[in-house]
């Protein structure tokens, strides 16, 4: 059992390295899609240019704290494996990795990992210059909280990562699953607390929206990192709750899908 | 006796195609109301490979060359029949199967583009368990046979169509597989390129008896690797057995340059009853069946003034073009 966990460690390891020197090539790139994922940054100078924290009791302190939480969370947890997986798919590039022993989810996992560690010092600075515009939220996590949050970032992303692959082997039926993407892009948009904070909403829109996956993908993990108020065994235990539901979705739609390839392009 | 190592059964393959008439109309129709039919394109088709085999797969553009291998290899799966590939269906995909085979495909690379392939190397040395120490070794060992070097520490994209093909053969190999699944290997590739591929896996097969499954259009290719030809045509087997044969078949004659010493000679040897392709001056073509070839030649020779003699043997090209037009070989 060891054994085999080695070598499987192993071979992450191995991908996680050579796809962190693939990144390297990009590093432009990454910190220009650092940069992008902003949105955070807008939508907290539009709470606070509107005094629409007033209604939710959140100081500006803790709104921006929130926020910044928020843009640090999407920078570790932002997936695009539809669109990669799509376009290999499409281009043939898949069949050389469906005939390896190790599943090529792994390699876009590996990619995801090593682009986040990319893109790491270039959050760094973004919270630098942040903080040189709002000083009075400067904060720092105690170390416990600061390994939860880490956590559930991870978590977050791994729900992320397994609705987009979920998502990405509807390929093998219709050709262009990132169009199905685009429709779960709005919920996640909405519903994730990238725009607004969960608890902002309306106490039976809340009720409906704790039961998706969307609320554990920022607005959790951002709360738990900014100290706001949070239930965080009952978030980390709905993120797990999640994993446990889509990994088993995932290796079924994996195993039939796989049964329509046609290899095309290749 | 030498075992089989592919044994396949009444394969067949069909794939959904939807198919749109042209113009805006046919689009807006095909916007509403998609057509789609079931195309076979693999029709019960039954073969046995043996251990150490080098088989080459004919067959013109969309014959199922290809389908037959993606199926062999576990890529796509059959519609209807049976394969075993070394004891394994491969659609299963099992470990074991995977670490047995690798698939080659011209067209398609899998090393990563912006680096040297020597990181794709160890990648996959570590996708196939080998240690560190070993993925060395075989590096060394493939990449002098392959007669790379430093191209392994350039990045792929910065390497010639010959360099990367060998990189792509080694990073294929590198788990020293005993099934190889070439899809045109060559295409693409310079004279010389296509000519030391040949002679690697030649090497390769001798040392490891290694079974390969070869599909390509250069001749060269199946003529000095493969003794064993399955021609392919619309989906179904139309030959299966030695290369040897199947030419002897498609062209029982052969065509013979005669120089005569003088143009009477060529003359009075254009008049004796052999079939004539062409004649100038003391120059003369006849065409002689392979079976009475010797006879033939012994009564040229006794009978005219003879200078010089070619035997020419008609271009390969040729004669397997005929293959891929036809779908019945009585061998």
């Amino acid at each position: 059992m060891i054994m085999i966990s080695n070598l499987f460690n192993r071979k992450i390891f191995t991908l996680l390295k050579v796809q962190y020197s693939n990144m390297l090539e990009y590093r432009v790139e990454i910190a220009l899609w650092a940069i992008s994922g902003i949105i955070p940054f807008f939508m907290l100078n539009i709470w606070t240019n509107n005094n629409l924290n007033e209604s939710i009791n959140i100081s500006d302190v803790l709104l921006s704290r929130y926020f910044l939480c928020a843009f640090f969370v999407r920078q570790f947890s932002v997936v695009w494996v539809v669109f990669s997986f799509e376009e290999d798919s499409l281009m043939g590039r898949v069949s050389p990795y469906l005939i390896q022993p190790l599943n090529p989810f792994f390699r876009y996992f590996a990619q995801h990992l090593a682009e986040q560690i990319t893109r790491f010092p270039f959050a760094l600075i973004i919270a630098f210059f942040f903080f040189i515009f709002n000083p009075e939220s400067i904060w720092i996590p105690n170390l416990g909280t600061l390994l939860l949050s880490i956590v559930s970032t991870f978590l977050s992303f791994l729900i992320q990562f397994l609705i987009q692959s979920i998502v990405a082997c509807l390929c093998f039926w219709t050709e262009k699953a990132s169009s199905i993407e685009r429709l779960l892009f709005i919920p996640t948009l909405f519903l994730s607390g990238l725009l607004a904070p969960v608890v902002s909403f309306p106490a039976y829109v809340k009720s409906w929206i704790y039961l998706t996956p969307f609320p554990y993908l920022i607005d959790f993990p951002a709360n738990l990192l900014s100290g706001n108020e949070t239930n965080i065994s009952g978030g980390l235990g709905m993120q797990i709750l999640w994993i446990c539901l889509l990994l088993p979705l995932f290796k079924k739609i994996w195993s039939e899908g796989t049964k329509k390839y046609t290899a095309m392009g290749s | 006796m030498v075992q089989n190592i592919i044994d396949v059964r009444n394969l067949s393959k069909s794939f959904d195609i939807s198919s749109k008439e042209p113009g805006l109309k046919g689009t807006i129709k095909h916007f509403f109301r998609r057509q789609t039919k079931s195309l076979k394109v693999i029709k019960d088709i039954s073969f046995e490979i043996k251990k150490g085999e080098i088989v080459g797969f004919l067959g013109a553009n969309g014959a199922g060359k290809t389908t037959i291998l993606k199926m062999l290899c576990g890529l796509i799966y059959p519609s209807e029949g049976s394969i075993l590939v070394s004891g394994y269906l491969p659609f299963r995909r099992k470990e074991n199967f995977l670490k047995n085979i690798t698939l080659i495909m011209g067209q398609k690379q899998q090393l990563i583009w912006d680096l040297p392939p020597i990181e794709s190397f160890y990648l996959n040395a570590s996708i196939y368990d080998l240690d560190k120490f070993e993925a060395k070794k075989r590096i060394k060992k493939l990449s002098d046979m392959l007669e790379i070097d430093e191209e392994l520490f350039i990045p792929v994209r910065k390497l010639s169509l010959g360099q990367r093909m060998k990189s792509e053969l080694l990073a294929a190999l590198i788990h020293e597989p005993n099934i190889l699944f070439l899809d045109e290997p060559t295409l693409g590739l310079d004279i010389n390129a296509q000519r030391n591929l040949r002679k690697f896996l030649q090497k390769y097969n001798q040392e490891t008896n290694a079974t390969i499954c070869l599909t390509s259009h250069y001749m060269k290719d199946i003529t000095s690797l493969c003794k064993r030809v399955i021609c392919v045509h619309e989906g179904a087997i139309s030959y299966d057995g030695k290369l040897d044969l199947l030419l002897k078949k498609l062209s029982p004659v052969k065509e013979i340059l005669i120089v005569c010493r003088s143009e009477e000679d060529a003359i009075k040897l254009e008049n004796s009853g052999f079939t004539v392709k062409n004649k100038i001056k003391n120059e003369i073509t006849i065409k002689i069946e392979n079976n009475s070839i010797t006879s033939s030649l012994k009564n040229i020779l006794n009978n005219f003034d003879i200078e010089d003699l070619f035997i020419n043997e008609p271009p390969i090209d040729e004669v397997i073009g005929k293959v891929l037009m036809k779908n019945d070989y009585d061998i």
